[in-house]
């Protein structure tokens, strides 16, 4: 596979300094609305932060890659005494949680880091820099990345079949 | 579509079990925004004047704020509003944390509670499905282990619950409702709750809140934001560290204790103790502060963090906010602050008011000491300062022996003490406890704030002038370059003017006119924050806030839609200020009642005291009885009310402002 010249682009969460105001799941959420900044809803952002108050856990974490299968073993952490929940690491839209998934259509969300815009927005506005923004050039494989459509269209698929799919999608563009 | 707010409200009848979603009219928003406005409009739509706190028509409002659930910074307040049991009026103590913004993404802008339930039991809201839940295994549980069993139950870690403890069950007049890092403290909504069995509230939301011009919004926000930014990188220099920043965070963030502990009366609001901060004491308390806090935590969607996270050897981990840390202490004369984190522990998990309850405490043991109240009523208490406060508190919560008496708080409990008790009861206004400051001079403005205001506690009333004279000429010139958020320039005539001492000092000046426009500013402030849900201390409890009545309309109008401008958004509270007045007029509240604390200031000044009364009540258009008159209700559209109020007698046939 032929090499090429990436931008990676990654956020370091310092959540020892996270004050647990979910700043971040609102402006992502509002952000990613058509029209952009027309709706907000946490519960569709692609960043969320873990909270166990009285167990002094606030957690931001990214959505990542969709999956379609849940996986089988669960870990369990300890750290600085502190026990996280089973998934709260996780970063995956799968089928066992809400987590990452639109709560309309239950479609994965993935973290885009933003895409086009000159910084994430939930970097921008995290205003106790627990999320820094790190960008660096790494010589990486070719690869297709799945875009946001086809990971949806993926996830249907998975939930109903691609012939099932494939012919709404006729129907509908027939229609259309 | 509905903008900003999310047009529906839920109606719960605890009788007969009956649950409803009502569509609200857009209408009332454009006359009375949302959170107090709306709250106030239906209370006195529905309750009738007869009506008591322990009825089972006694309404329980819980409200957000209009721009709860947007992106605007601090917009978090969640609003219950009741009759009280302890004033008798309509009360609204508000709360951070997390509760009002879950309500509204699970589509609500209210949760309207009636009636009662025949057993315990609790509400769980999550989007279109709402259900009572039998909650006898809560019942005697404290109220931050109810939150936790609930989630638990629920298996819903993101839902957001509020719940009241022992204090509230047993009606206590000041118990609190808990959630998160916040109480809702004032006036006893807590035992509102107990009267109706309804021990918690749980809610989560996974709906939008949308914005009629969002892009727009966000540019304005983003004004906010830098201000923000500003104001935490820059402290105003002119005055004490703990009023030079926005927020609250002082009590968590800020050591240095000298002023509250040396100005504010210790405790049953009586003496001051000049001196008690010593390096032995700073020390010791720096030390016990930092060990005790684990980490800083802010409400929804807020950059500030006045909450936190305590964790002490022998005490459950909790969430602390506000003054908390000191009334507890200062009321019962401990000066080791370890006390502090002990006791509030157990008093969140009463759900008790912490700034009533310490000074109760305090005002039983001063009866004690004055030979009022007896051994026998202090049976088996123990004789330390700490015991003796833990076991009081035990009492109240439990309503066991004095307690029981206590539990009604100070007014009612002098009352019913007698043989002299009442004598002890001097730090009331309208039969509620007050900040349990003792000073020297009156101070006019401080008089209308106390005397008049219908959140009637002190603290959430002031802000955004300084609190006191500045001794130097340079520093208010310096202060006033940089005001943007003064409504005009004239006011900062009135500071650059004021002066601790000689002719322009109190209580002459500021002059009973300044006065009045002054506390008119600020409670207006006071009416935007709470009908928009906005924290006060962004907005309308601190020295020059991020909001302010020149950015207001424009995040009004953006996230709404409505296009109101400054003057429209002051005349819209204004209504609602009216209406929340006249209510309380129609339940019995006049000008006899407009008194602060009797021992407040040392030095008083009957006959100024009474001009600033007539002076403020005219300019409010209010006539000398403290009641809005016809002319000012009709300008507020408010003819009904003005009809209301002539056909009980409350204002009489044509009566106007006499001499205006
Ligand atoms: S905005 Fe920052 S401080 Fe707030 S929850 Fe997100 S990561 Fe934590
Ligand atoms: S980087 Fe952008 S898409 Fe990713 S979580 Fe932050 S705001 Fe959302
Ligand atoms: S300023 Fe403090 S009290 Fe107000 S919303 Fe922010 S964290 Fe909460």
């Amino acid at each position: 596979m032929a090499k090429i010249t990436k931008k990676i682009k990654t956020i370091k969460v310092d959540a020892d300094k996270c004050n647990g105001c979910r700043t971040c799941e609102i402006v992502c959420s509002a952000h990613h609305s058509t029209p952009r900044y027309s709706t907000v809803n946490p519960a569709a952002s692609r960043i969320h932060v873990i909270t166990r108050r009285l167990r002094d856990i606030w957690l931001p974490v990214f959505a990542g890659e969709y999956t379609p299968a849940e996986c089988n073993g669960r870990d369990k952490y300890v750290i600085d005494g502190k026990e996280y929940d089973e998934c709260a690491f996780c970063r995956a839209a799968c089928p066992s949680r809400d987590l990452f998934k639109d709560p309309d259509s239950g479609l994965p969300l993935k973290c885009d880091m933003c895409e086009g815009e000159d910084m994430p927005l939930c970097v921008e506005w995290c205003l106790n820099d627990v999320l820094i923004y790190e960008e660096r050039e790494e010589e990486v494989d070719e690869e297709v990345l799945l875009d946001e459509m086809e990971t949806g269209l993926e996830a249907l698929m998975e939930k109903f079949g691609r012939d099932k799919v494939e012919s709404t999608l006729n129907r509908m563009s027939r229609n259309g | 579509m509905r903008y900003a707010e999310a047009g529906y409200n839920l109606e719960i009848d605890l009788t007969r079990g009956n649950i409803e979603r009502v569509e609200t009219d857009p209408d009332l928003m454009a006359r009375h925004l949302g959170g107090l406005g709306t709250s106030v409009k239906i209370h006195y739509d529905r309750v009738p004047p007869e009506t008591q706190a322990f009825d089972p028509e006694n309404l329980l409002v819980f409200s957000n704020g209009l721009l709860c659930g947007t992106p605007a910074f601090s917009a978090n307040r969640t609003l219950v509003s009741f009759i009280s049991p302890q004033t008798h009026l309509l009360a609204y103590p508000m709360m951070g944390g997390f509760w009002a913004s879950e309500l509204k993404y699970a589509g609500y802008d209210k949760v309207i509670v009636r009636g009662k339930s025949p057993k315990l039991i609790y509400i769980w809201i999550h989007n279109d499905k709402v259900e009572i839940r039998d909650a006898s295994h809560l019942k005697g549980k404290g109220a931050i282990e109810t939150q936790e069993m609930i989630r638990a139950e629920l298996n819903e870690p993101n839902a957001q619950v509020l719940a009241i403890g022992l204090g509230g069950e047993n009606r206590c007049f000041t118990a609190s409702i808990e959630q998160s890092r916040s109480s809702s403290s004032r006036g006893g909504g807590g035992a509102v709750l107990g009267d109706k069995n309804l021990k918690a509230i749980a809610v989560r939301g996974t709906k939008p809140v949308h914005l009629a011009r969002g892009a727009e919004f966000m540019e304005h926000l983003k004004e906010v934001r830098q201000y923000i930014d500003f104001r935490n990188e820059n402290p105003i220099p002119e005055v004490m560290p703990i009023l030079s920043g926005i927020g609250s965070p002082q009590m968590m963030k800020h050591v240095d204790e000298q002023w509250h502990t040396e100005a504010f009366a210790w405790g049953n609001a009586r003496t001051r103790r000049k001196g008690f901060w010593t390096k032995e004491i700073e020390e010791s308390w720096e030390k016990s502060q930092r060990s005790a806090i684990k980490r800083f935590i802010s409400c929804y969607n807020c950059p500030q963090q006045c909450g936190a996270l305590i964790n002490i050897e022998g005490v459950p981990p909790y969430m602390i906010k506000c003054f908390s840390k000191l009334t507890y202490a200062m009321a019962a004369h401990v000066d080791d602050l370890d006390f502090s984190w002990r006791i509030c522990h157990k008093a969140f998990e009463y759900g008790l008011d912490s700034f009533s309850t310490p000074q109760i405490l305090a005002f039983g043991i001063e009866l004690y000491e004055a030979g009022i109240l007896t051994d026998e009523d202090f049976k088996g208490c123990p004789t330390d300062k700490e015991g003796r406060f833990f076991w009081l508190l035990d009492r109240v919560a439990r309503r066991e022996g004095i307690g029981d008496v206590l539990a009604d708080g100070t007014y009612w409990a002098a009352r019913r003490i007698g043989n002299g008790a009442e004598a002890f009861d001097h730090n009331t206004t309208k039969k509620h406890e007050q900040m349990n400051i003792k000073l020297g001079m009156l101070d006019p403005m401080y008089f209308l704030m106390y005397a008049t205001n219908e959140k009637i506690s002190i603290t959430q009333i002031e802000g955004n002038w300084p609190q006191a004279p500045f001794p130097d000429k340079e520093k208010r010139k310096s202060f006033v370059k940089n005001w943007p958020q003064l409504p005009n320039d004239r006011f900062k005539e009135y500071f650059l003017q004021w002066e601790p001492r000689g002719e322009k000092s109190n209580p002459e000046f500021p002059t009973p006119d300044m006065c009045s426009e002054i506390v008119d500013w600020m409670e207006m402030l006071h009416n935007i924050d709470d009908a928009l849900g906005i924290c006060a201390g962004m907005g309308s409890f601190c020295l020059k806030p991020p909001y302010h009545i020149h950015n207001y309309h424009k995040l009004v109008s953006a996230a709404t839609g409505m296009d109101v401008g400054q003057e429209d958004l002051k005349t819209i509270v204004k209504r609602s200020r009216n209406l929340h007045r006249a209510f309380n007029n129609i339940r019995g509240m006049c000008r006899a009642d407009e008194k602060p604390p009797e021992d407040h200031w040392k030095h008083r000044f009957p006959e100024l005291e009474e001009n600033l009364l007539t002076t403020y009540y005219r300019f409010k258009g209010w006539t000398d009885e403290g009641v809005p008159t016809r002319k000012l209700l009709e300008e507020l559209d408010l003819d009904y009310v003005a009809d209301d109020l002539e056909q009980r007698g409350i204002l009489k046939n044509g009566q106007d402002n006499q001499e205006n």
